[in-house]
């Protein structure tokens, strides 16, 4: 089975602060990150290649900064890794990111083409429905849980706002996949000694298949209107405890914060 | 000259920190006040290969380097010292030594269990009368035909009855003095081996610390590593290269302990404002990070050298005595910018500070570290 993961490298949004004054995202030195439901896929699809010895590739389009998260693909253990980068391509939009993943896709052999739900950069869950329609595949976006017979045909459990569905439907087919459905495994120590010295195909607008017009700011039909920023809140601490030691643990965070 | 991590580093870097942080500093006040060792916590770094990295990919190592090692070393005990330990003793004091002057057949039998964490490994040199005085050793190994008959103990062993194989340092011939030492290999169960006392210690409390009893234990010719009379030379060797990863695990205490006071000198509020707005608190973190930088230059030039195949002997001294100065004088200050809260067992920092004290001590005490330094000046 061949296994293609799409992912994104975006700017870790946990670690991004505000500029008070203009209300703009402070980027200079926010490090870079594979995004977590593009890393929660490559986890989906480094446990098919356990259980079912697939082969996997992951694609990625973006600057040349890029292959970092390509490599640390590689360091988990996927097989092969494409760039796509190409001044053709800056400045798109999801239609255009979608067109020319697409035209990546149509040169590449798959089963299964895996996406995250969404980009934490973005939040517009778009690019991964779109590929499938280009590409003319079914498509099962938010999945949570994925079985394969073995042979073509793939049974899937699909977050819904509150149950899931349970669905079945043959390869080829795209799914797009929740981050917190696969707990996403680390690097290794060797994996990463070998990730750089693999080839990391580059391709660019002439081994692709896709229209010119397609592409980059000519291809991108939205326009943004305004962009704001959320209140941002850190991320809170879950505890499951009983009634009495809940509250002793309320007492206790809210004293070591100086509140009580 | 080039101070940058290779990509290879960098990316490690991100995998070691979120492991440490994910993995290993959840556990780490649970392992100290129960003084557990994390087994759980071995078997996960033996998954990713952190118990292999400067073990080549042929012999079932990651192929990585003692750049990283020490970046691991350092990153694990940002979180847990505990943890650090484990990993340096494992490495340096085992694996290392079996690598440098191991037979073909030892390396072949060893190295990839021990790579892979599958064993997990010790070394026993001390005595409880040859400590710094490690020539002084009253273990007895005896030749009978292909074998060796060994007698008596060693103290203060990390990783203690956790670990399966373990370098043992035994007096061949008690009229050579040093050149009367020999070096085994010897793997748990071999009867004659047994564990006596563990250790109730001040910091480091979740690593295991035990005495090993050997009683008429034999050995066979075979797990002999290196000559008859060059185990002090062996051990010497073994402990330079250890040097690093205990300078790496004193920095990364220092480390942890200025992250946690950063932290807590934004949120505590006196006066008005909170701490990190006096200009004294400023000062102190300043000198704090200072001493950190500069005790992460002499890790990793060290560390830099022992990959390049050149000397790093003094290096390594240097390193060490520095970084355990460092860890110490680090934690003390943050405790001292916590107040009474970093005097309590509900902030990491005294923690710190109980496991900063050892590392100017096992694997040569920072007198042993100048003793080094200056004879390397004055030959």
């Amino acid at each position: 089975m061949n296994i293609v993961v799409c992912i994104k490298q975006v700017p870790d949004t946990t670690e991004i602060k505000i500029n008070p004054a203009t209300g703009t995202l402070i980027r200079d030195g926010v490090p870079s990150i594979i995004n977590p439901d593009d890393k929660a896929g490559l986890e989906l699809a480094l446990r098919m290649k356990d259980l079912h010895d697939a082969h996997v590739t992951v694609i990625t389009m973006g600057p040349p900064q890029a292959d970092n998260a390509l490599r640390e693909a590689l360091a988990m253990g996927v097989d092969d890794a494409i760039h796509l980068t190409d001044r053709k391509f800056a400045g798109a939009d999801t239609l255009a990111t979608s067109h020319a993943l697409a035209g990546a896709l149509r040169n590449l052999t798959f089963d299964l083409i895996i996406t995250g739900r969404q980009a934490i950069d973005g939040d517009t869950a778009q690019v991964g429905p779109q590929i499938a329609e280009h590409l003319d595949i079914a498509q099962v976006s938010y999945l949570r849980k994925l079985d394969y017979d073995g042979k073509r045909t793939f049974t899937i459990e699909r977050s819904i706002e509150d149950g899931y569905e349970i669905l079945e439907t043959e390869a080829p087919c795209l799914v797009t996949v929740l981050s917190d459905a696969f707990q996403a495994r680390y690097m290794t120590v060797k994996g990463i000694m070998e990730a750089y010295a693999k080839e990391v195909k580059v391709w660019g607008f002439n081994e692709i298949e896709v229209k010119e017009e397609d592409l980059g700011l000519k291809g991108s039909p939205t326009k943004v209107h305004k962009a704001f920023s959320r209140g941002v809140k850190a991320a809170g601490e879950l505890y499951e405890l009983d009634t009495d030691e809940a509250v002793g643990t309320i007492i206790s965070k809210l004293k070591e914060k100086f509140i009580i | 000259m080039n101070f940058h991590l290779t990509k290879e580093q960098a990316l490690f870097e991100q995998m070691i920190r979120s492991f440490a942080e994910k993995e290993v500093k959840p556990l780490a006040a649970e392992v100290d006040e129960q003084e557990r060792f994390p087994e759980e916590t071995v078997a996960k770094m033996a998954r990713v290969g952190l118990l292999g990295i400067p073990v080549p990919s042929e012999l079932g190592g990651a192929g990585g380097n003692n750049v990283m090692y020490a970046q691991a070393v350092e990153e694990l005990s940002v979180a847990c010292a505990t943890t650090g330990v484990i990993v340096s003793a494992h490495t340096s004091l085992c694996i290392a030594p079996i690598l440098e002057s191991g037979t073909p057949e030892q390396k072949k039998k060893y190295i990839p269990r021990l790579a892979s964490g599958e064993w997990l490994g010790a070394f026993g040199l001390t005595e409880p009368n040859a400590g710094t005085d490690a020539s002084a050793q009253q273990t007895t190994a005896v030749e009978d035909g292909d074998n060796f008959i060994i007698n008596g103990s060693k103290i203060f062993i990390t990783n203690a009855e956790y670990a399966h194989v373990y370098i043992i340092f035994a007096m061949t011939d008690k009229s050579q003095g040093v050149k009367g030492i020999t070096a085994f290999i010897i793997e748990k169960g071999t009867p004659g081996f047994s564990f006596g006392k563990k250790e109730k210690k001040m910091g480091i409390r979740g690593s295991a610390t035990s005495e090993l009893i050997f009683e008429n234990c034999v050995i066979p010719r075979e797990n002999m590593l290196g000559k008859v009379g060059k185990g002090f030379g062996i051990a010497m060797k073994t402990l330079d290269g250890g040097r690093i990863g205990i300078a790496a695990q004193a920095l990364g205490i220092a480390q942890g302990a200025l992250n946690e006071t950063v932290k807590y000198i934004k949120e505590r509020k006196q006066f008005g404002k909170p701490l990190s707005a006096f200009q004294n608190t400023q000062f102190q973190i300043a000198d704090m990070q200072t001493r950190i930088s500069a005790a992460r230059m002499l890790v990793r030039s060290a560390a830099f050298k022992k990959d390049q195949g050149e000397k790093f002997s003094a290096d390594a001294a240097m390193a060490k005595l520095y970084a355990a100065e460092v860890a110490m004088e680090v934690a003390s200050k943050a405790i001292q910018l916590h107040g009474g809260y970093g005097y309590t067992r509900e902030y990491p920092v005294e923690r710190m500070l109980r496991d900063a004290k050892i590392t100017e001590i096992y694997e040569g005490t920072s007198e042993v570290q100048k003793m080094v330094i200056a004879a390397n000046l004055l030959k």
